[in-house]
Order: structure tokens, then sequence, then C-alpha cells
């Protein structure tokens, strides 16, 4: 395992130096370096420090730590591989991702999974284990977003506004949801087997990253919410 | 070099804040330093920083910071200041010569109290004689403008990137219970000193990451209060209707972050009792002050500050605590700088004001 001290590096030379050195890497106080990793594939990187904004962007493949909770913009049109945050992760998470996977142990800021996309098997994920901000999911067009809901400040685990504009893809949430408010586009439903067989997998996958019962996890009702139909916002602005 | 238009730097402003509640002075390196992690939200052409409770040993006097395009612009508004102020100190700003800084106007600085007979003519307090005697110069008077004009509290910005004007003010000689500060990139005018921020009058001060897209509803409003808005920039209108609502309507700051940033009607809607009527009422009264359009700010005052985001957050904002001090950032990497331990790092959502006060007696 390489060893990289990035305290006096910019962004340009953290991505040079991890593309001039071969195998996983561990890289040490960062803080606040933007676009690391960014395109990489093949390969792990472990992060200690807080990574800054578009972290792991255009990601293809490679898969990203962060010891600590990261900035805005995580794995921004990421194509494939997997980002792992063992805290917090702030706004537009996961912003128009095509493919691979984003765990968050804790909270997310606004607007995770924003115009988040799929095509054929191309599928993209994100599971947030405490509570989302608003517009979670806004014009989210595919992928699975999961939000577990295992904060403890009280707060709801979706705040304002959440699946505005949305148009494809599936949001689960932990629990009935019975104090949210959806648009009226959408469809809300409790979880079905098949649903539940869908994300088993990632809540397994949650479970064993952060140390946590995924049974625990199960053990609650989840909701699903999707499109109401093929085309929900039809003549919204224009007859299309 | 190419024109405007055929280049684009993606980019946002930077702000941070710091603020003890114990009101231990801390110097200004340190917020200098929060600064460096977020270089790249800015482009070099604006920096700048607000300190409170810096000038303890003229606590009782208002200190006006000027900038003057030439020497007898200088001596000109020297003498109009002398019809209405009784001026206690009179000196150049110390600065420090850097390379990442240059061609600087005449930075001036004066410790002054309202003349009382120049005061009783205007009949207004002697906050309102100050903000008007700001006003008058700074747009009637080519070649001068003050950017500050609090009493033990002080701005100061510069045409550079945010580390390079602390140096260049020399900061770290400077202690205050509070400090903001911001990194540039201008989105609608050219930067010039001026219009760097914090913008300031009396003891407040607000530093801006956003684009506002209310700028002209709010102008015209404010301008019919005799606020003038010189340099088109939003900030500058966020300042005089913070002055407004606060020092002159006598709103609270959690009034005042409910007029800007008010809930949408529908999220009214589904409150009940007293909180929908008081909501309902600022937003009917001060319509023309709502703010739309990205922001996050921080408001600076006489004994505290303010973080606010709009509300519909469309900028980062992230606040954390350790000990006594609260630290307000864009981004966490600044907070982690100025305390690599914080604790409590959370992001306040839109409209959702974070007041943070030095203990009462503490400053």
């Amino acid at each position: 395992m390489n060893q990289l001290d990035v305290k006096d590096l910019n962004h340009q030379q953290i991505n040079e130096a991890l593309r001039t050195l071969e195998g996983n890497c561990t890289l040490t106080n960062c803080c606040g370096q933007r676009f690391i990793a960014a395109g990489m594939s093949d390969r792990e990187i472990d992060i200690y420090g807080v990574p800054g904004n578009a972290l792991g962007a255009y990601l293809n493949g490679a898969s990203i730590t962060v010891h600590a909770n990261a900035q805005d913009a995580v794995g921004d049109t990421m194509n494939a591989g997997t980002i792992v945050i063992h805290g917090d992760i702030g706004d537009a998470a996961g912003y128009a991702m095509r493919g691979g996977k984003i765990y968050v142990s804790g909270n997310a800021g606004y607007r995770a999974g924003i115009h988040m996309k799929q095509y054929e098997d191309k599928i993209p994920v994100m599971i947030i284990g405490g509570r989302a901000g608003s517009f979670l999911g806004e014009y989210q067009a595919g992928g699975i977003i999961i939000v577990l809901g295992l904060h403890s400040d009280g707060e709801k685990i979706v705040h304002n506004f959440p699946c505005t504009g949305m148009h494809g893809g599936k949001l689960i949430l932990r629990g009935d949801c019975s104090d949210i408010e959806f648009p009226k586009q959408v469809r809300v439903r409790q979880a079905g087997e098949a649903d539940m067989a869908q994300i088993r997998s990632y809540i397994l996958e949650y479970g064993r990253l952060f140390g946590v019962d995924p049974e625990r996890i199960l053990d609650a009702p989840f909701t699903v919410v999707t499109p109401d139909s093929k085309n929900p916002y039809k003549q919204m602005y224009v007859a299309n | 070099m190419k024109p405007e238009g055929q280049v684009r730097i993606p980019s946002g402003c930077a702000i941070a804040a710091v603020i003890s509640r114990e009101g231990n002075r801390m110097s200004g390196k340190m917020i200098g330093e929060a600064m460096k992690p977020m270089h790249d939200r800015s482009n070099g052409l604006g920096g700048g920083f607000a300190g409170y409770g810096i000038y303890p040993e003229y606590r009782d006097f208002y200190a006006l910071h000027f900038f003057y395009n030439e020497r007898a612009t200088r001596k000109n508004c020297e003498a109009f200041l002398k019809e209405r102020f009784e001026i206690v100190q009179s000196e150049i700003i110390p600065t420090r010569k850097i390379g990442a800084i240059t061609d600087e106007p005449i930075i001036w600085r004066y410790f002054v109290a309202p003349l009382r007979s120049a005061q009783a003519s205007m009949q207004v307090d002697e906050k309102e004689f100050v903000a008007r005697t700001v006003m008058k110069i700074n747009t009637q008077m080519p070649g001068a403008y003050v950017f500050s004009s609090g009493k033990n509290m002080g701005a100061f910005k510069a045409v550079g990137f945010p580390e390079d004007v602390c140096e260049f003010y020399r900061l770290e000689e400077y202690e205050g219970y509070s400090w903001t500060a911001h990194g540039r990139y201008p989105t609608n005018t050219p930067g010039w000193w001026g219009g760097a921020h914090p913008f300031t009058l009396l003891d407040y001060s607000v530093v801006h990451n956003g684009e506002i897209s209310s700028y002209d509803a709010n102008r015209r409003f404010i301008e019919m209060f005799g606020y003038k808005c010189c340099l088109q920039t939003d900030t500058e209108v966020i300042t005089y209707i913070m002055d407004y609502l606060l020092r002159i309507q006598k709103l609270t700051l959690e009034e005042a972050a409910n007029v800007i940033a008010a809930p949408f009607w529908s999220t009214i809607g589904k409150m009940s009792g007293e909180q929908r009527q008081k909501l309902s009422y600022l937003r009917t009264v001060f319509s023309s002050l709502l703010i739309t359009g990205p922001f996050s700010i921080v408001l600076g005052y006489e004994g505290g500050l303010m973080a606010l985001n709009d509300r519909l957050k469309l900028r980062s904002m992230v606040v954390g605590e350790k000990d006594d001090k609260v630290f307000i950032a864009s981004e966490e990497a600044a907070i982690r700088v100025m305390e690599p331990d914080a604790e409590h790092i959370w992001a306040p959502a839109g409209g959702e004001p974070v007041i943070v006060n030095v203990k009462e007696g503490a400053f």
C-alpha cells in the first residue's frame, strides 16, 4: 500500500501522484483538495482528512473510502466504482451519477441524488445511513436512492420537497413516511418482497462497512417512491 | 489575456467566520489561514475580512476606513469630516508591500466622534448621523469611499486572493472576538477594491457567496429610505437591508432572516397559530425585501454573528464548534484549518439562521 501525505499538495498534484503510483494508495492530511481520484479505475484509495468538492467525479471503477465527512458533489457524474464515507456528506451527493455505488454512514445535505440516471444494466445506487436534506432525489431519472434514517437527533428522515421533478428510478426510505409530503407526480407505497430482495444486498453491505447489524435495519417497514407514469410532467410547461 | 466572455473559471465565492462566545480575542492570522483550502473558490479579484473587538483603545469612537484615489481627495474629504466630527486619530492603515497586491489606493482610517452641534442640526440620532455621512461621501465625493464605519470593528479588503489580503493588511497584528472573511469571484461587476467584501454600514458587515436575482427589486425598495447603492453589487444591498430591518425597524435577527429568506407560502400554510400569523405578516409587509437566488451570508454585528442560507440552499455552508468557539465556512476544510478537532459539524437548512452571540459583558 502506497502512502501519500497530501498536506502541501494541490488537487492537480494529488491526482498526478495517484496516476504515477501503481496500485492502492492511502492519502493522509487531506484538507479540501477537490476532484480527488477523478475518472480513476481499478484501484483502492483511502483518504484521511476531509477531501474537497467533487470527490471521485467521473469515477470509473475505483474504490474510495473516506475516514471523515465529505463535502459537496461527491461522485459527480460517476460511472462505476464505490465511494464509502465514514461520516456525513455535503450537498448534491451523487450529482448526475450514472453507475456505481455511494455508501454514507451518516447524514446527507441538500439535493442528494440530484438527476441520477440509469441505462440498461448501469444502475447507480446511493445508500444514506442517517437522514437527507431537502430536495432529495431532485429530478431523479434513474437509479436507486436508499435512506435508512438511523440518525438519532429526532429530525425527519428527509427534509422538505423530496422527489421534486422525479421522472425515473426509485427512492426507498426506511419507515412508513406518514409525516413526509411528496409531490403529486409520484407514487408512494409500502415496499414489497421484490423491493426488499432488490435492496437486501446493499443493506447487508452497509451493515458490514459500518458495523451495524443489518437485521436491525431490516426490522422495519420500508416505503418505495416511484414516478406515477412515464411522463408525469406532461403539459406542466408545454405540451410534450 | 482572453477578453470577457471567452474565458470561464468555474468557481464560487468563499466565506468563513469564527467567534468566541467567551469574548476571547483571536489574531486575524487564523481566519486568513482558513481561506487557503478554499483558494479555488475565488479568482483573485477580491478578498476581505472584518474583525470585531479590534480597536479596544478607541472603543467609543467610530472607526472610518477610507479608500482615496489621490491626496487632494483626502484633503478635501478631511475638511468635510471636520465639519461633522471630532477626529481623535488620523492615520494610514498599515500595510505590507507584497507582490500579490498591487495598485492600492490611499488607505486611511480615522477614529471620530460626531459633533453634537452638527448632529443636533440634522435632528437624528448618532448612528443615523454617521450612516448619512457615509452615504453622502460614497455617493457625492468621487474618489473617496468609506468601506468601514463601526465602533471597535473594522473591515479590510482589497483586490487579490484573501490569504494575500490578510498578509497585506498585517491582520496577524489585530485581535478580535470575531472575524469574518471572504474570497471573491465577481460575476456581474469588475473587481474593484471597494467592491470586495465585507460590505459594511456602522457595525454591520456582510460577506456573501452567491448571486441574488432580486437585486433591483430590493434596491428600488431600500433606496426609498435614504440608502444609495453605488456599486451595483448585490452584497451592498443585503448590507443596507440588514441595517434597515435591524436598526431602523428594530426587528430581531430571526425576524430579519424570515424576511430575506422567507419560507415558501406553501410551507407557511402548513404552520399554525402565532407562527403562521407572524411569518405571513413579515412576508406581506416586507415583500420587496425577500432575497431570491443563491446566497450564503455571514452578518457580523457588535457582539455576534449570524449565518444564513437562501431558502432553497443553493450554496454550501457548514458550522462547527470547539470549546468557546463557533466556526462557519463554505467548506468543512476551512473549519478544520482553524480547529482540526472541531465538533458537531453540521449544515444549517436553507433559511435557518445560525446566531452566535458573545456572552453579555464580554466584548
